[in-house]
C-alpha cells in the first residue's frame, strides 16, 4: 500500500476523532457462529462505521494448527469487525465481533483476557454452533450473557426450554434481541454490564 | 420440537491447552505454547492490546519511514491499535511491531486499557452503563 500520499491517507473522519482527554479503553467481545449477526450488532451501536482488523495465521499457527513441518505453510487470514462507543471524555468502549473458533482468539493479544465480558449471540436455527463457544468461555472464566438474535423464520422455543438446552447456570442472563435495532443491541450490552458483579460472585464461589 | 442440548463446563485451574498439543516434549506443559504464540515471541515487543490508545508525541521526524509517518499523522488524536490496524490495512501483529518502534523512539505514547478484574469495579460499570444509556 502507498503510505506517501498523505492527502489521501485513510483515517477517521474529523467527527470521529476521540478527544485528547481519552485516557483508557475497555472492550466487550461479541462471539458467535458465522452469519449470526455479530457485525450487525457492532454496527447498530457503534458511533463509527464498523472497521476490520485482520491477522494472518502463518508462523503463529504452528502447534495450534496441525501444519507443523509441512513444506508449504498456508496462510489463513482471519478478520474481526469492531466498533466504538465513547462513554465519557476519558473512557472509550470498543466492541469486537469475533469468530466462534477458539483457535483464532490467540491471534489478538488479550482479546478475551482483558475484556469486561462477552455476548454469545445465538441463532435458534443453529443452536449447537454456539455450544463450544460457551464451553470455552466457561473454561476461561470469561463472564458472558446469551443473546438470542430473533430471526423471523427461526424456531421459537420457550425461554425455560432454551435455558435447559444450553445448560446455563442460573446467574447467566439470556435475552432475546433484534441486533438490527440499536435499542435492542444496547439492552443486551446493558444486561451484560448489570450482571457482571453477580457473574463474578458466582465464579468466585465455584 | 426439542432443541439440541449442551453440557456446561467449568473454569480450568490451568489455562486450557491448545487444540492439538501432541508435540513431543512439550505435551506436558501445553499452556506455554499458547503463551509463546500469543505474546511477544521475540521478547522485544511492547505489550499492546487491541484497545491500547496511541497518541503522537511529536511530528514525524525527517528520518521517519512512510509507515511511521502515517501512524503519527493518524495519532494526532488518540486512536486504538485496532483502529490503526484497520485504517492502515496492516495485520495486528505488524501494527504492534510498528508501534513498538515508535514507542522506543519516544514518538508516541501508549495509554493502557482497563482490563477485567476478579471483582468488577462498580464505578466503571456504572460509567459504561451511563454511556450506553445515552446511545
Amino acid at each position: 500500500m502507498d503510505f506517501n500520499g498523505s492527502d489521501t491517507l485513510p483515517g477517521p473522519r474529523t467527527e470521529d476523532h476521540l478527544p485528547h482527554t481519552a485516557q483508557a479503553a475497555v472492550k466487550i467481545v461479541i462471539v458467535g457462529g458465522f452469519g449470526v449477526g455479530k457485525t450487525t450488532m457492532v454496527g447498530s451501536v457503534s458511533e463509527i462505521r464498523p472497521l476490520t482488523t485482520e491477522e494472518t495465521m502463518t508462523q503463529a499457527g504452528i502447534g495450534v494448527d496441525d501444519n507443523y513441518g509441512s513444506e508449504s505453510k498456508t496462510a489463513t487470514t482471519v478478520a474481526m469487525d469492531f466498533g466504538r462507543i465513547s462513554i465519557t471524555d476519558q473512557l472509550v468502549l470498543y466492541l469486537f465481533g469475533t469468530p466462534g473458533q477458539e483457535r483464532f482468539w490467540f491471534l489478538w493479544n488479550g482479546l478475551f483476557e482483558g475484556a469486561l465480558g462477552a455476548v454469545v449471540l445465538v441463532d435458534t436455527r443453529r443452536l449447537e454452533v454456539s455450544f463450544d463457544v460457551m464451553g470455552r468461555l466457561e473454561e476461561r472464566g470469561v463472564p458472558f450473557v446469551v443473546a438470542i438474535n430473533s430471526f423471523p423464520d427461526a424456531p421459537r422455543y420457550p425461554v425455560s426450554e432454551l435455558r435447559k438446552a444450553l445448560d446455563l447456570s442460573e446467574e447467566i442472563p439470556m435475552i432475546e434481541c433484534d441486533v438490527r435495532r440499536r435499542a435492542s443491541s444496547r439492552d443486551v450490552l446493558m444486561t451484560l454490564m448489570r450482571s457482571l458483579p453477580s457473574l463474578a460472585l458466582a465464579r468466585s464461589r465455584a | 420440537m426439542t432443541p439440541p442440548r449442551r453440557q456446561r463446563r467449568y473454569p480450568a485451574q490451568e489455562p486450557p491447552p491448545p487444540a492439538k498439543p501432541e508435540r513431543q516434549g512439550e505435551a506436558k506443559n501445553p499452556e506455554r505454547l499458547y503463551v509463546v504464540a500469543g505474546a511477544d515471541e521475540d521478547g522485544a515487543r511492547a505489550a499492546l492490546d487491541l484497545v491500547t490508545l496511541i497518541v503522537a508525541r511529536a511530528d514525524p521526524p525527517p528520518s521517519a519511514t512512510p509507515e511511521q509517518t502515517a501512524v503519527l499523522r493518524l495519532c494526532a488524536a488518540p486512536l486504538s491499535v485496532a483502529e490503526l490496524s484497520a485504517y492502515l490495512n496492516l495485520p495486528f501483529s505488524a501494527m504492534t511491531v510498528l508501534i513498538t518502534e515508535l514507542l522506543t523512539a519516544e514518538l508516541v505514547q501508549a495509554r493502557a486499557p482497563i482490563v477485567r478484574q476478579a471483582v468488577p469495579d462498580r464505578s466503571l460499570l456504572e460509567a459504561v452503563m451511563h454511556g450506553l444509556q445515552r446511545l
